[in-house]
C-alpha cells in the first residue's frame, strides 16, 4: 500500500526501512521500503500478517490514517555508494523470497536506472504467492520464478535454481543479494559460499525503536554483535550467525500468536482488505 | 514549642503497590504542604538555591506555599523550571537543594522536592497559567529530541518569541521521561503529557517520528528549511552490554528495551499489542536508578526479581529512596556479585547466570573501592530473564551525519558551557554532551543553550 509521508519519501534510499505503528495500542513494526515517489511524497510498503499489529495494518482501507510512520531507517544498500562504471562491470543476482520480493524491487529498479543489468530469482510456495512479477520483469534482465510445487516456473527452491543457473546454464555472478525469510537467506548463504560469491542479506530482526536505543535487534556478524536497525539491515551473508538470528526472531512468537488469534476471533473472520495474506 | 518534624508524604502500601503500576508516592495535601513550608527559615543566602542546577527561587516559592498562595508559588517556579511536577518527583534532591539545606545540618532538611511537586500538581489541577510568550520574532529554531534538555530549551526560546519546532524520533515526546522512568514513579498522561502540553500552549511545535540524521539532516534543516539555529538534545540512549558469553541468548535484554516495552509501549497493559517477557525469575545486572526501575517493573509484572551488583550496598549509585522502595517491595539484592557468563537451554533461552563473588579492595583515585574477584567463588543463579542495566552512551547517528560536529572518545558531542558546538549555529546539551546524567542537569543545559542561541541569532 502507498503511504503519504513526504519527509520519508524525500530521504528514502534502496535498502532502508520504516517503522509503522497503526494506532495507539499497536506495536512498532519494521517494514522494508518497497518503493518511493519523491514528487508525490509517498512510500510503498507491503505487509504480512504475523501478529495482531500487522493484522491491523492489513485492515487499513484507502484514505485512512496510520498513526505513526517513521523512517527511512537503517543504512542504504552499499551499492548506492559504489562507482557506477564499476557496478556495471559486475554480474549481480537478486534472490527474492515471498514478501521479500517487495523490497528487492526498488533495488533492481535503481540498478536499471543506473544502467546496471541484474538477474532476479523470485521464489514462492506456489504461483498465487508470487508478487511483483510484472514490475520485476520490467526492470530485470532475466527473471526466473521458482515455486515449491512447480505451479509457476522452476519447480524447487531458489537455491536449487541458483545451482542450476551456474552448473547447467553457464551463469556466474560476482554479487548475490538475497532478501526473504531468514531460513531462505541462510541456505542462499550456504550455497553461494560453495561458489565463493560475495552475498548480501537484509535481516528482518525483531525491533522496538529502530534507532539504536534498545538492542532488541542484536545480531552476530563475524563473531561481533551489531544492531540491525543502525548497523544494517544489510550484512555480509557469509558472516551472519543465522541460527542465532532465527532463534532471536522467534522470541515472542508464542505470545504474539496468542494475541493475534484472540484478535482474529474478535473480528470474526474479517478479510484482509488489500488481499495480502 | 517542640520543633515541627519534616512532614512525611503518604505512600501506597508496599505489598499492594508491588502488584500495580500506580504511583508509589502520593504527595502532600494542601495542609501538609503549608505545614512543611512553615519549617523553612527563609535564609538570606539560601544554600539550597546554589545547589539547584536551574536556580529555582526556593525560599520565595516556599514562603508563598506557607501563605497558602499556591498559584503565585507556581509562577515563581515557572520562571526557572517548566517541569515542576516532573522534577519534584525525580530529582536527586538529597544531593542538591535538600542536601544543602541549612536545617539538614542538625536535623531534617525542608522537603523541597515534595513541595515542588505539590505546587506543580496543584497548578495543573487548577489550570493556573504560569507562562506567556513574547510576540513572535519570526526566527525559526529547531530542537532535536524532546527530553528534558530539548523541552527546557524550547520553553525558554518560545518565551523569547522564537518559532520553535521540536523533532522527536519516537512516537511520543518526553525522552527518558516517557520511555525510561516508569509510570509508578512518574505518571505519563497525568504528569509528563500535561507538562509537555504547556509547551504547545506557548506555540512550540512538536514533530514526532522524525529521526534527525535519517529523515532529515541538520544541514537540511538549516539550509533548506530556514532554521537559524539548532539545539541537539538527543540524549544518551545507546545501551551497553557486558560482552560476556551467552549475551545474545533469548531472554537477555537491555534495561532500555525492557523499560521501553513497559513504559512507552505499555506492555503491562493487556489491551496493548506489545509483548513483554519475564518468566518466573528476573536478574537485573547493575546498581543505578535504571537498574532499580527495571527490577521494580519486573517485580510488578509478577516475577521474583533480583539486583546483581559487583560492589557493596554502600556503593550502589541509585538514589537511597529508590533502594529503600525496592527493598520494601520485596526486591532481593545480591551484592558483591559479578556475572561472568549467561547459560542457556538447548532451545537458546536463558536458564541461569554464572557469577563470581567479589570483595572490595582499597579505595582508588576516585575514592571508590574497586571490587576484586574472590578466587574459586563461581556459582549459578537460575533465572528466566536477564536485564542489563550497565549504563548508556550517546547515539552516534547525529554526529555521523553532520559535518564538522566534534565528539569525544565516548561519543559525546563537544560543547562549551553555553552549549555552543564546533559547528556555527549548532548547540547541544543534556546527556548527549555529558553522557547519562540527570533530568535537571539536562534542563539546565537546555536553558543555557537557549540563552546562547538568543545571543547568537541577535548577532547574525
Ligand atoms: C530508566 C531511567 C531512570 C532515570 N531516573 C532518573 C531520576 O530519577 N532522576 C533524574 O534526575 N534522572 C534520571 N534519569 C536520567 C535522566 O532521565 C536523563 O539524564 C535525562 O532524561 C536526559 O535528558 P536529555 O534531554 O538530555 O535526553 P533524553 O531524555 O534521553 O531525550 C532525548 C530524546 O531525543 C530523542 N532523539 C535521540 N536521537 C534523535 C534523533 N536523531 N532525532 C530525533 N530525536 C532523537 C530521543 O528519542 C529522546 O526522546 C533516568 C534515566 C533512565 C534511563
Ligand atoms: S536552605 Fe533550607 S531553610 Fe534555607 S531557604 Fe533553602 S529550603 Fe529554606
Ligand atoms: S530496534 Fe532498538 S536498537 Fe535496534
Amino acid at each position: 500500500m502507498d503511504i503519504e509521508a513526504p519527509r520519508v519519501a524525500a530521504s528514502a534510499q534502496p535498502g532502508q526501512f520504516v517503522i509503522v505503528k497503526v494506532d495507539e495500542k499497536g506495536e512498532r513494526i519494521p517494514l522494508t521500503i518497497c518503493d518511493y515517489n519523491r514528487e508525490e511524497g509517498s512510500v510503498t510498503i507491503v505487509t504480512q500478517v504475523v501478529g495482531s499489529s500487522s493484522q491491523k495494518i492489513c485492515d487499513i482501507e484507502e484514505g485512512e490514517y496510520i498513526q505513526n510512520f517513521v523512517g527511512p531507517l537503517g543504512k542504504p544498500s552499499e551499492f548506492i555508494y559504489e562507482n557506477i562504471e564499476e557496478l556495471k562491470s559486475k554480474r549481480v543476482l537478486f534472490i527474492a523470497g515471498g514478501l521479500g520480493t517487495a523490497p528487492v524491487y526498488p533495488q533492481v529498479k535503481w540498478m536499471k536506472e543506473q544502467g546496471v543489468d541484474c538477474d532476479v530469482i523470485i521464489g514462492a510456495k506456489t504461483k498465487s504467492l508470487v508478487i511483483f512479477e510484472e514490475e520485476m520483469a520490467a526492470v530485470a534482465k532475466n527473471l526466473y520464478i521458482a515455486t515449491d510445487d512447480g505451479s509457476a516456473g522452476f519447480k524447487g527452491l531458489v537455491t536449487q535454481k541458483l545451482k542450476e543457473l551456474i552448473d547447467n546454464e553457464g551463469k556466474m555472478y560476482d554479487v548475490v543479494v538475497a532478501i526473504g525469510p531468514m531460513i531462505m537467506m541462510k541456505f542462499v548463504a550456504i550455497t553461494t559460499k560453495e561458489y565463493n560469491i560475495r552475498t548480501i542479506v537484509s535481516l528482518n530482526s525483531l525491533m522496538v525503536d529502530g534507532t539504536g536505543m534498545c538492542g532488541a535487534c542484536r545480531v552476530s556478524v563475524g563473531g561481533k554483535t551489531y544492531f540491525t536497525c543502525v548497523d544494517g539491515p544489510e550484512f555480509d551473508a557469509h558472516e551472519v550467525d543465522f541460527d542465532e538470528a532465527m532463534r532471536r526472531q522467534g522470541q515472542f512468537r508464542t505470545i504474539e500468536q496468542r494475541k493475534a488469534k484472540a484478535e482474529q476471533e474478535r473480528r470474526e473472520g474479517h478479510k484482509c482488505n488489500i488481499g495480502l495474506h | 514549642m517542640a520543633k515541627q518534624p519534616r512532614v512525611a508524604q503518604a505512600e501506597q502500601d508496599p505489598k499492594v503497590r508491588a502488584t500495580n503500576f500506580e504511583e508509589v508516592s502520593l504527595g502532600y495535601t494542601i495542609e501538609q504542604a503549608m505545614l512543611e513550608a512553615s519549617r523553612c527559615i527563609n535564609c538570606k543566602n539560601p544554600r539550597c538555591v546554589v545547589q539547584c542546577p536551574v536556580s529555582v527561587k526556593i525560599p520565595e516559592f516556599i514562603s508563598l506555599v506557607k501563605a497558602g498562595d499556591i498559584a503565585a508559588a507556581a509562577k515563581v517556579i515557572a520562571e526557572d523550571s517548566s517541569l515542576p511536577s516532573v522534577c519534584g518527583r525525580v530529582c536527586p534532591q538529597e544531593e542538591q537543594c535538600e542536601g544543602a539545606c541549612i536545617l539538614g545540618i542538625k536535623g531534617e532538611s525542608v522537603a523541597v522536592g515534595i513541595l515542588e511537586r505539590f505546587v506543580g500538581d496543584w497548578a495543573r489541577k487548577n489550570n493556573v497559567n504560569t507562562v506567556s510568550a513574547m510576540p513572535s520574532n519570526g526566527n525559526k529554531v529547531a530542537v532535536v529530541g524532546s527530553g528534558p534538555a530539548g523541552l527546557a530549551c524550547a520553553t525558554d526560546l518560545a518565551k523569547l518569541g522564537y518559532e520553535v519546532t521540536i523533532f522527536e524520533a519516537l512516537h511520543k515526546p518526553g525522552g527518558v521521561l516517557q520511555y525510561g522512568i516508569p509510570e509508578f514513579r512518574l505518571p505519563k498522561d497525568e504528569v509528563v503529557a500535561a507538562e509537555i502540553a504547556n509547551l504547545t500552549k506557548l506555540g512550540v511545535k512538536i514533530e514526532c517520528d522524525v529521526v534527525v540524521g535519517r529523515t532529515v539532516t541538520i544541514q537540511d534543516l538549516m539550509d533548506k528549511e530556514g532554521y537559524k539555529a539548532v539545539f541537539i538534545g538527543s540524549g544518551a540512549g545507546l545501551p551497553k552490554f557486558m560482552n560476556i558469553g551467552g549475551e545474545n541468548l533469548n531472554g537477555v535484554v537491555s534495561a532500555n528495551e525492557f523499560l521501553t516495552r513497559a513504559n512507552l509501549m505499555h506492555a503491562y497493559d493487556d489491551s496493548y499489542d506489545t509483548p513483554i517477557y519475564t518468566g518466573s525469575k528476573v536478574v537485573v545486572v547493575g546498581g543505578g536508578n535504571v537498574a532499580m526501575d527495571a527490577v521494580r517493573t519486573a517485580q510488578r509484572l509478577g516475577a521474583e526479581s533480583h539486583i546483581v551488583y559487583r560492589r557493596g550496598e554502600a556503593e550502589l549509585p541509585a538514589r537511597k529512596e529508590e533502594i529503600h522502595h525496592a527493598k520494601q517491595e520485596g526486591i532481593q539484592f545480591d551484592m558483591l556479585t559479578n556475572p561472568v557468563e549467561i547459560l542457556g537451554s538447548s532451545e537458546g533461552w536463558v536458564e541461569a547466570i554464572r557469577c563470581v563473588k567479589m570483595e572490595l579492595g582499597e579505595p582508588d583515585a576516585s575514592g571508590r573501592r574497586s571490587p576484586q574477584v574472590v578466587k574459586g567463588s563461581e556459582f549459578d543463579i537460575e533465572c528466566s530473564l536477564v536485564i542489563m542495566a550497565l549504563g548508556t552512551s550517546p547515539n552516534p547517528l547525529i554526529v555521523s551525519t553532520t559535518d564538522n560536529l566534534e565528539s569525544n572518545k565516548w561519543g559525546c558531542i563537544v560543547a562549551d558551557d553555553s552549549g555552543a558546538t564546533s559547528r556555527s549555529g549548532v548547540f547541544a546539551g543534556g546527556d548527549a554532551v555529558t553522557g547519562a546524567a540527570t533530568v535537571i542537569l539536562a534542563m539546565g543545559a537546555g536553558r543555557s543553550a537557549a540563552a546562547a542561541i538568543d545571543t547568537y541569532i541577535k548577532n547574525l
